[in-house]
């Protein structure tokens, strides 16, 4: 009986398998569909939540609109699919979409023995440690002592134990079950820290009492490289997905905005003519037309945009670029050339 | 009646005794307090600790959603302390700026008009079928249950199926024609007629064998094609409204869909399922059985997961079925099998003698129960039946988990705004979804409890 049932499940794996691989030509098939179909997040504040007219906004979801830009010249053709973070591989495993652009931890099991490829990290990511002005704290390691507020069997609950024994540092872990239960307690004052990833912190600084009273710590204690995520086995979207990625950056590098666009396109800078396709024909390559970075930018606007529109100082999330400035800048954000 | 012939020989004195008023002790406010708040010792404490309660409960939630509350603004700010200069309760605004997603979940703007109609036909149509006074209730409950669903769908997905082979066509038979028209296929409908016309042949051909007579079995197999196929024409048909994948459905509207759905079905499902519990026929009984033990047996949870994620796996090919049509058939069947056994229940309470009477006038078993059993026993078990379709409004809230968002699952997405992020913000939300299940559900509470007085008016022992 166990058998048999064993065999059903493994029969039903290497059909969804050859389900996966029948559909290699992804783009061709996002081109018949007319649309892309993209998995995000079931509401993450400023990476991809509904807003008031009921349209997906955030980094993750402009990201998939980038690439339909590139490809339809419309950056409206996008389905989405909000995935809990459990079904979201199944759902790209099953050919249900076509890119997880949902806030996915870039790790080595994933990338490698669950069968998908990241395309590059649209968001540094990191735990951090968040606490009142009034501290006038500067570091992580002036928290000798503190009291951390911290949700219960969650990674950075560990961290939180290895960073601070690791450099000889003593505190005192405050848990709770719910992510709700540890804001409300920090913000009545139980502790003197709240530790989470630091996308998430400002996010939660908004549901405190009085938000301008925080600050998050600028260090964080761990690596959570946050990033767009496509099948194995169809390698022409996979370059496709990820030169998107690169192109956003390098637009921004190069000073090509979605306001500019238009005048760039007849810049005598080389790289910017070959970025928008003025100068050789490489968005063919990845069997697009030369345009498809200057209809990215135009409609979506560069990688610098879509952080600032979604994260950056003059939304209500106020997220500091830190590791997400360009290389060039102290970041991270590093796009391969267009050559 | 007194004359002078024949005078009666007692006359009542006309200066009767008044009656007097009851003593103060029982009557007035005075004496229902007495009465029903300080009748003993137990009962003073119990009051007591029921005004502790009240004042502990009331006067916050007052505070909180209305005296504190903020009812304009644009976007958080509004909400905040630090702009309010106090401390701010619910942020109303925020279920104003949700509004329409609370509502339509993601339905396109432009095409939210379909939903308000069928909205408004739901209540147009439901009204008069609840009042039992209002006249035309077979015609009401036809449109109700038979045409409305149609309209609905059609309206709501935009119908035009694009349906392309019946039966035929599985087999390899498409004839060959592919022209089209208004979204209708004519090898499908080519098809439809042909297998008519074979179903009413064979029906003739076997009809002596059964002890029917030719004509009139043809006959009704003409008519479950008719309405098979208006049904079909209907869904098939290009009205040229745009087509809205159930994707992009959510809220209220989720809720509501899923949940009459569910009740629709699962009340004559349940019967059905119930009387096959008690049917003599082995194959029908056990069936029954492990139909309702097995559905009873699983966490509607699973049943959803399963449907959702595992379903496709064993599907063929790209062979696909829409997400909210699974969750509706999962919903649906979970529901018909704790309906059985309300029902069950129901029909165990009718002692022995209404069988046998009604056997002894001569019904046969499927008119006893029609026109004996049932009415009833149904009528004993409303507050069970009641108690099901309350309880499956609520588990509704279950599909968020397979990514349908329903009226909670839009809520819980709009949390995530960060244009609408305050301290507040999270309770507003969980408030409004609490009084809007609380109105539907004290609804049919109501309802039914009205229900059971009216049946119950000649009964009463």
């Amino acid at each position: 009986m166990v058998h048999s049932f064993k065999r059903i499940l493994l029969a039903a794996g290497v059909l969804a398998l050859g389900v996966g691989a029948a559909g290699a030509a992804t783009l061709d098939d996002v081109k018949a569909r007319g649309a892309l179909n993209c998995g995000v997040s079931q509401g993450l504040p400023g990476f991809s939540n509904p807003d008031d007219k009921g349209n997906w906004t955030g980094l993750d979801v402009d990201f998939c609109r980038a690439i339909a830009a590139a490809i339809f010249n419309d950056a409206s053709k996008v389905k989405y699919s909000p995935l809990s973070a459990k079904d979201r591989f199944t759902a790209l495993q099953s050919g249900a979409i076509d890119v997880l652009s949902r806030n996915t931890t870039w790790t080595m099991s994933r990338d490698t023995t669950l069968g998908f490829n990241f395309v590059g990290v649209m968001y540094y990511d990191g735990q951090g440690f968040m606490v009142r002005k009034s501290l006038n704290l500067k570091s992580v390691n002036e928290l000798n002592g503190a009291s951390i507020c911290v949700q219960t069997g969650t990674t950075n609950e560990l961290n939180v134990g290895d960073y601070f024994r690791t450099n000889n540092l003593k505190y005192e872990l405050i848990a709770f079950a719910t992510i709700d239960e540890t804001i409300k307690a920090y913000d009545s004052g139980r502790c003197d820290a709240f530790t989470s990833d630091q996308s998430q912190l400002y996010a939660v600084r908004l549901k405190l009492t009085n938000a301008s009273d925080h600050v998050v710590l600028p260090e964080v204690i761990s690596k959570e490289p946050l990033g767009p995520v496509v099948r194995h086995g169809d390698d022409q979207w996979f370059d496709l997905v990820k030169w998107s990625y690169f192109a956003l950056v390098d637009a921004e590098e190069l000073g090509v905005n979605s306001k500019n666009v238009d005048q760039m396109v007849s810049s005598p800078n080389p790289e910017i003519k070959r970025l928008l396709g003025s100068d050789g024909k490489f968005g063919e390559a990845i069997g697009l037309p030369v345009d498809w970075v200057a209809r990215m930018v135009k409609q979506v606007g560069n990688y610098g945009e879509i952080f600032d529109r979604n994260l950056g100082p003059n939304t209500p999330l106020a997220i500091d670029r830190g590791l997400n400035k360009l290389w060039n800048k102290g970041g991270l954000q590093y796009g391969m050339p267009v050559r | 009646m007194t004359t002078a012939q024949n005078p009666v020989s007692y006359v009542a004195p006309t200066d009767l005794l008044k009656p007097e008023p009851a003593p103060v002790s029982d009557r007035g406010a005075y004496g229902w307090a007495r009465a029903h708040l300080f009748g003993s010792v137990g009962q003073v404490l119990l009051t007591l600790f029921g005004i502790l309660v009240v004042l502990a409960v009331v006067p916050p939630m007052v505070r909180f959603f209305i005296t504190d509350a903020v009812f304009i603004g644009t976007n958080r700010e509004a909400c905040l302390p630090e702009t309010v200069g106090r401390p701010v309760g619910a942020c109303w605004p925020f279920i104003a700026a949700k509004w329409n997603q609370i509502l339509y979940g993601f339905y396109p703007a432009d095409e939210r008009w379909r939903v308000n109609v069928v909205y408004g036909l739901g209540v147009v149509l439901l009204i008069p079928l609840l009042i039992p006074r209002a006249p035309y209730k077979r015609t009401n409950a036809l449109a109700f249950f038979g045409i409305y669903p149609l309209i609905s769908f059609v309206l709501l997905t935009g119908g035009d199926l694009d349906m392309r082979s019946f039966v035929l066509g599985w087999i390899g038979l498409d004839f060959g024609v592919t022209a089209s028209a208004n979204g209708l296929r004519l090898t499908f409908w080519l098809q439809f007629l042909v297998v008519t016309l074979l179903a009413m042949a064979s029906g003739m051909a076997l009809a002596p064998v059964f002890g029917g007579e030719r004509r009139a079995v043809a006959l009704g197999i003409l008519k479950a094609f008719a309405v098979v196929g208006i049904v079909m024409l209907a869904m098939d048909f290009d009205f040229g409204l745009p087509q809205v994948e159930t994707r992009q459905w959510g809220g209220l509207l989720v809720t509501l869909v899923i949940a009459v759905t569910g009740i629709v079905a699962s009340l004559p499902l349940g019967i059905l399922l119930a009387l096959g519990r008690r049917s003599e026929l082995p194959l029908v009984k056990y069936s029954s059985i492990i139909f309702i033990e097995f559905w009873r047996g699983v966490p509607l949870i699973t049943v959803l997961f399963f449907a959702t994620y595992m379903l496709p796996l064993f599907l063929p090919g790209r062979f696909t079925i829409d997400g909210l049509l699974r969750a509706l058939v999962g919903v649906a069947l979970f529901a018909s099998a704790y309906m059985a056994e309300v029902v069950r229940g129901g029909l165990q309470a009718i002692p022995k003698g209404q069988y046998e009477g009604a056997m002894a006038v001569g019904l046969r078993s499927g008119l006893m129960m029609r026109l004996v059993i049932l009415p009833q026993a149904l009528k004993l078990v409303i507050p069970g039946i009641v108690n099901n379709f309350i309880g499956l409004f609520k588990d509704t809230t279950l599909v968020l988990i397979v990514s349908i968002f329903d009226l909670l699952g839009i809520l819980r997405a709009s949390f995530t705004d960060p244009a609408w992020a305050t301290p507040t913000t999270l309770f507003t939300g969980f408030g409004f979804a609490g009084l809007v299940y609380f109105v539907f559900c004290y609804g049919m509470s109501r309802y039914s409890m009205a229900l059971e007085r009216r049946l119950d008016r000649n009964q009463r022992h």
